[in-house]
């Protein structure tokens, strides 16, 4: 049955009820024009809905009905016993029609016309003979007692006789899905199963009147189901009690007191779930309307429409469910033309499904799609500065699609009709979030996208994970918890060195929150600045995912979980964001529950600044010259006592790798380390490994894109956060420059000589001019726009050159003055002030850079354009983004310098 | 005039396990105390006088670093012994923790803390008295509770202007008595923390 007609049986039966007495009141008070405009109205609004629903039969019964109400409103006729009378007959046959059309779905064949003959003759105010009118009825009117107890008999629906006592109707069977109407307005899900079992809706012909459904007020339910809450955390309370007094006369009866609870409990969360088709019931609708405006065709499938859950989540999701379907209908599904060139069906497909999965709904929205764009995200979230260069190139495709959920990183026009996905998104995943649930997505190139939601059943009553620190026990959403790890002792390891911990989970490295210093709980400050006994460090990290950030919360102990009904905080502690409520625990205790993401944001994981942050870092990670942000550096030692430095950004992994593994290839270390075999560098001339038993080797496992290498270094010292103002440049291979980090004097390593390096040990370097140190190429790139600079400066580094970028001609040239020297220039034909063109005869002008060869990278490429960069002084032309067609001309110029 | 009333409330009470409130509000008060019409209660009938007549309002009184202080009874909901408070990070400071009323979770505030008193001597255990304030419940912490009292409106003078400030802010006046002054707190400028 569809839900229309379901909201219109249940309306309608109310309206009549209410109809019944009001006709009685108006028939005891014919005067009374408040109870006359009442049934008027009544009668009005059956006989619109009825029109509405394409139902002649109750129309013209109720209009029949409503013009006679009509005349008394209108005083034209006076309201009499007879006419009511006639009314009420009018009503019942109403009824009768309604409740046929309940079993069948459809008005029954019948025929009123005795009926409504009468109410017009009492319309024109000749008084009918109601006695003689109502025996007369049609096939399906029974004689019309006001009363209607007789009525059912005559329902034209055999079964109704047979069918079960009234009691049937009263305890919901079970097998009737779903319970009533905790929405006010619709009332859906009781008559669903009509429409699967006939056998449970012949039974309902049989009480006449007695809906199978009653509106019950949303905040009725939502009491119910705070007292239940509290009667869950009274039990479990007991219980406690009584498990300190076993064998005490009370276990029996608190046993069986709980297993009440539990129903209880159950049938009150029943009442509050709504299969999820109902979020679903708009989307085929706003498919068939997209299809035609998109002029693509959609087909949409829909599986698990009947997974229930929590009312009140599912009308957090509606929304963003309905914008992903638009944006998948919209972005990611290609035209038709597009689908048929690609050999796809033309028709393409937006799949919903819903399942149950331990305590959640999975939900999925896919589509047969093209795929999500990868590069385009990719360079527009190094655009935005959503991430580092270094940072970028290490992610997988997966990692970079996630990008679309970032905060902004869709509103630009651009994104949306490049990328194809993602307005929004960041709303979406907020409003997910907000419910305790995650989204994460998969997509194909040419097959499609997945959006993979994750919600909670419910919201009222979660399961925690305990966890104490600083003497104080927390609840932590067991959500969003990933795993626990045990550290010291035997367990894993806390790297702590300053303020910022890690540990080495895996392949990663995982940022370390400790809850007691976050939390500032007694004790906190004095361990924190306890830095120099790292061994003492013992207890658990509950390794946490908010959205894409995995961080991992330090606490001193962990209980078991617990089923926690989570209470808002008092309002004086809105602010406090670390926490998203609290509860009572079964021992009667409240406790606090923490709110992973807020825990995030506070530890500045995840926030937008902490990004920028980054990013900044790995950018003056190559912008060496003008450093004033502070960067994350890793310090090591390494051959002599200077401290060596760094970036963070550059380092994939620290690891400590038994020496009995370091392996030799053509006299160089090697390891095989996940399933490759991984160059090892020492950083130190002279280096050898450790021949004592068990000696372990501290290697920085530096990555570049599919690139790896690993720097052997004696020991890692530090992960600090200074300035990396290079004061003095390097005489050294490996060695960027000397820099005071920390108030020393320490040594900048040149990740890019050692990539190099190691390219020439795996045969991979195709420069060809051979990785003796010092023959790396100095690179100068004038670059006014920051974008390629993140393009170009990683992908050149990445090839073993040195590079300096700067944003100006202006700047170039000063650092000519200052005696900077380079090998070749790379420069920008666009440029404000000073152009491309300007600058190329300024270096040729004289000078020490007058014979660099000189490469332009323009957006423009035509021959003009390459005659008056040859004119100006260029050696080569070059389009942007063609990174193969740079190299080579790199490669040619830097072979031979005289073909300029 | 002033009807000390009988009242519940200042008996001892058994402290630590949180199950033992005594409720003060009804029980405590005279038959137009709890009345559904305003904070204003008359005296009972034949109570003294030719003033019998004018309003009082029913205060729950109680000891806060010696000071006498009370509170409009009618929106006192419990008042308890000792309770076992659980901390909370990060909450301003007068925010003393959180404890579980019969289910409910109510907010401590200190209020030596927030009067700026002195903290409480070590092993000193505090009373609570639970209000209820637009839908929450958050319970005071004093050193002792005493009665509950009806007082004239008209025997309440304004503040003095040299008062402390915090107290000033907290305070709607003060009753003369016999014992000293009393202090009438505002429940919800009291709360206006955070």
């Amino acid at each position: 049955m569809d839900d229309l007609l379901a909201d219109f049986l249940t309306e309608t039966s109310e309206g009549l009820a209410a109809l019944d007495t009001a006709l009685l009141r108006l028939e005891r008070t014919p005067d009374d024009r408040r109870t006359l405009g009442e049934v008027f109205r009544l009668v009005h609004t059956i006989k619109g809905t009825c029109g509405f629903l394409g139902l002649p039969r109750l129309e013209a019964m109720a209009h029949a009905a409503e013009n006679v109400l009509g005349q008394y409103r209108d005083g034209t006729l006076a309201v009499t016993p007879d006419g009511i009378t006639l009314i009420l007959h009018g009503l019942d046959r109403i009824k009768l029609i309604l409740q046929a059309l309940e079993t069948s779905q459809a008005e029954p064949p019948g025929d009123d016309r005795d009926l409504i003959d009468a109410l017009g003759e009492a319309a024109a105010g000749r008084a009918p003979s109601v006695r003689a009118a109502a025996p007369a009825a049609g096939v399906a009117a029974a004689p019309l007692p006001a009363d209607g107890a007789a009525a059912p008999a005559a329902v034209p629906v055999p079964e109704a006789v047979s069918a079960p006592a009234p009691e049937a109707r009263s305890t919901p069977a079970p097998e009737a899905r779903s319970t009533p109407a905790p929405e006010a307005r619709s009332t859906p899900a009781p008559e669903a199963p009509a429409t699967r079992m006939p056998e449970a809706a012949a039974a309902d012909p049989v009480g006449q009147g007695a809906p199978q459904s009653i509106r019950v007020n949303v905040e009725v339910l939502e009491g119910l189901m705070t007292l239940v809450s509290e009667l869950v955390l009274t039990r479990n309370q007991l219980l406690q009690l009584a498990r300190a007094d076993s064998g005490g006369a009370f276990a029996g009866p608190l046993q069986r007191l709980s297993h009440l609870t539990t129903e209880l409990q159950e049938g009150v969360m029943k009442t509050r779930m709504q299969p999820i088709g109902n979020a679903w019931s708009k989307l085929p609708r706003l498919v068939r309307d997209l299809s035609q405006e998109l002029d693509k065709g959609i087909e949409l499938e829909m599986h698990g429409a009947e997974t229930e859950l929590d009312r009140q989540v599912l009308e957090l999701i509606k929304d963003p469910l309905i914008h992903m379907v638009r944006n998948a209908a919209d972005h990611g599904l290609e035209s038709t033309e597009a689908r048929r060139a690609a050999g796809k069906r033309a028709a393409g497909l937006i799949k919903l499904s819903a399942w149950h999965e331990g305590g959640h709904i999975i939900l999925e929205i896919g589509d047969d799609g093209r795929g999500l764009d990868i590069p385009r995200i990719r360079a527009k979230a190094l655009a935005q500065g959503l991430a580092g260069e270094a940072e970028i190139a290490a992610m997988s495709d997966r990692e970079i699609a996630r990008f679309i959920f970032h905060p902004g990183f869709s509103t630009a026009a651009a994104v949306t009709s490049v990328s194809g996905r993602g307005v929004g998104m960041d709303v979406v995943r907020t409003n997910i979030e907000r419910i305790g649930g995650s989204i994460d997505l998969r997509t194909a190139e040419r097959r499609g996208t997945t959006f993979v939601i994750r919600i909670p059943l419910t919201l009222a009553i979660v399961a925690a994970l305990i966890v104490e620190a600083g003497g104080e026990r927390f609840a932590v959403p067991q959500l969003a918890v990933v795993e626990l790890v045990r550290i010291g002792g035997s367990g894993a390891r806390v790297e702590r060195i300053k303020d910022s911990r890690v540990m080495r989970l895996r392949d990663r490295l995982l940022p370390l929150v400790s809850l007691p210093a976050l939390l500032r709980l007694d004790g906190a400050a004095t361990a924190a600045a306890d830095g120099a006994s790292p061994a003492g460090e013992a207890g658990f990290v509950v390794v946490t995912q908010v959205g894409p950030h995995v961080f991992g919360i330090i606490v001193d102990r962990v209980f078991d979980t617990e089923e926690i009904v989570v209470k808002p905080v008092a309002p004086i502690l809105r602010h406090v964001t670390m926490f998203s409520g609290n509860t009572i625990l079964g021992d009667g205790s409240v406790i606090m529950i923490l709110d992973p993401g807020g825990i995030a944001r506070a530890a500045g994981l995840g926030s937008e600044a902490g990004e920028e942050d980054r990013r900044y870092e790995r950018e003056r990670g190559w912008l060496a010259e003008r450093s004033d942000a502070s960067t994350a550096l890793v310090l090591f030692r390494a051959g002599d006592e200077t401290p060596k430095a760094v970036p963070l950004g550059l380092v994939a992994r620290l690891e400590d790798i038994p020496v009995e593994r370091i392996e030799l290839s053509c006299g160089s270390p090697v390891v095989q380390y996940r399933g490759r075999l991984m160059t090892l560098l020492p950083f130190a001339a002279g280096w050898s490994p450790d021949p004592a038993p068990g000696a372990r080797q501290a290697v920085l496992v530096i990555a570049e894109g599919e690139r790896t290498f690993g720097l052997l270094v004696d020991r890692i010292v530090d992960i600090i956060e200074d300035r990396m103002a290079i004061e003095l440049m390097a005489g050294r291979p490996g060695v960027l420059g000397t820099a005071v980090i920390a108030g020393r004097v320490t040594e900048i390593v040149d990740c890019a000589h050692f990539l190099a390096q190691a390219d020439a040990q795996s045969g991979g370097d195709w420069f060809g001019t051979g990785p003796a140190p010092g023959a790396r190429h100095r690179l100068l790139l004038v670059e006014d726009s920051a974008f390629f600079r993140h393009l170009v400066v990683p992908a050149l580094a990445a090839e073993g050159f040195s590079v300096t970028a700067v944003e100006n001609a202006q700047q170039a040239l000063r650092l000519r003055e200052g005696g900077i020297g380079f090998d070749v220039i790379v420069s920008d034909i666009e440029m404000p002030e000073l152009d491309g063109y300007g600058f190329a005869r300024a270096v040729r002008e004289g000078g020490a850079w007058a014979g660099l060869p000189m490469i332009a990278l323009t957006g423009r490429v035509t021959p003009a354009d390459i005659e008056r960069g040859r004119a100006a002084g260029f050696t080569d032309y070059v389009a942007k983004l063609d990174r193969s067609a740079l190299l080579a001309s790199l490669r040619q110029c830097l072979e031979h310098p005289a073909a300029r | 005039m002033l009807d000390v009333l009988p009242h519940a409330a200042a008996t001892p009470l058994a402290s630590g396990t949180g199950r033992d409130g005594v409720a003060a509000g009804s029980p405590a008060l005279p038959a137009g105390g709890p009345g559904p019409a305003s904070r204003g209660v008359r005296t009972a009938p034949g109570g003294a006088g030719p003033g019998a007549e004018e309003p009082v309002t029913a205060l729950l009184t109680f000891t806060v670093a010696q000071q006498i202080c009370g509170v409009p009874a009618l929106g006192v909901r419990d008042v308890l012994g000792a309770q076992a408070i659980t901390r909370i990070p990060l909450a301003p400071p007068e925010v003393a923790g959180s404890l579980n009323l019969r289910g409910r979770i109510v907010t401590a505030i200190d209020l030596r803390r927030r009067l700026g008193l002195p903290a409480r001597g070590p092993g000193a255990a505090a009373m609570n008295v639970v209000v209820e304030w637009s839908g929450e419940l958050y319970s005071l912490l004093v050193d002792a509770v005493g009665e509950v009292v009806a007082l004239p409106a008209s025997g309440c003078v304004p503040n003095p202007p040299t008062l402390d400030p915090a107290w000033r802010e907290a305070g709607r006046g003060v009753h003369r008595q016999a014992e000293g002054l009393l202090l009438v707190l505002d429940v919800e400028r009291l709360l206006a923390i955070g």
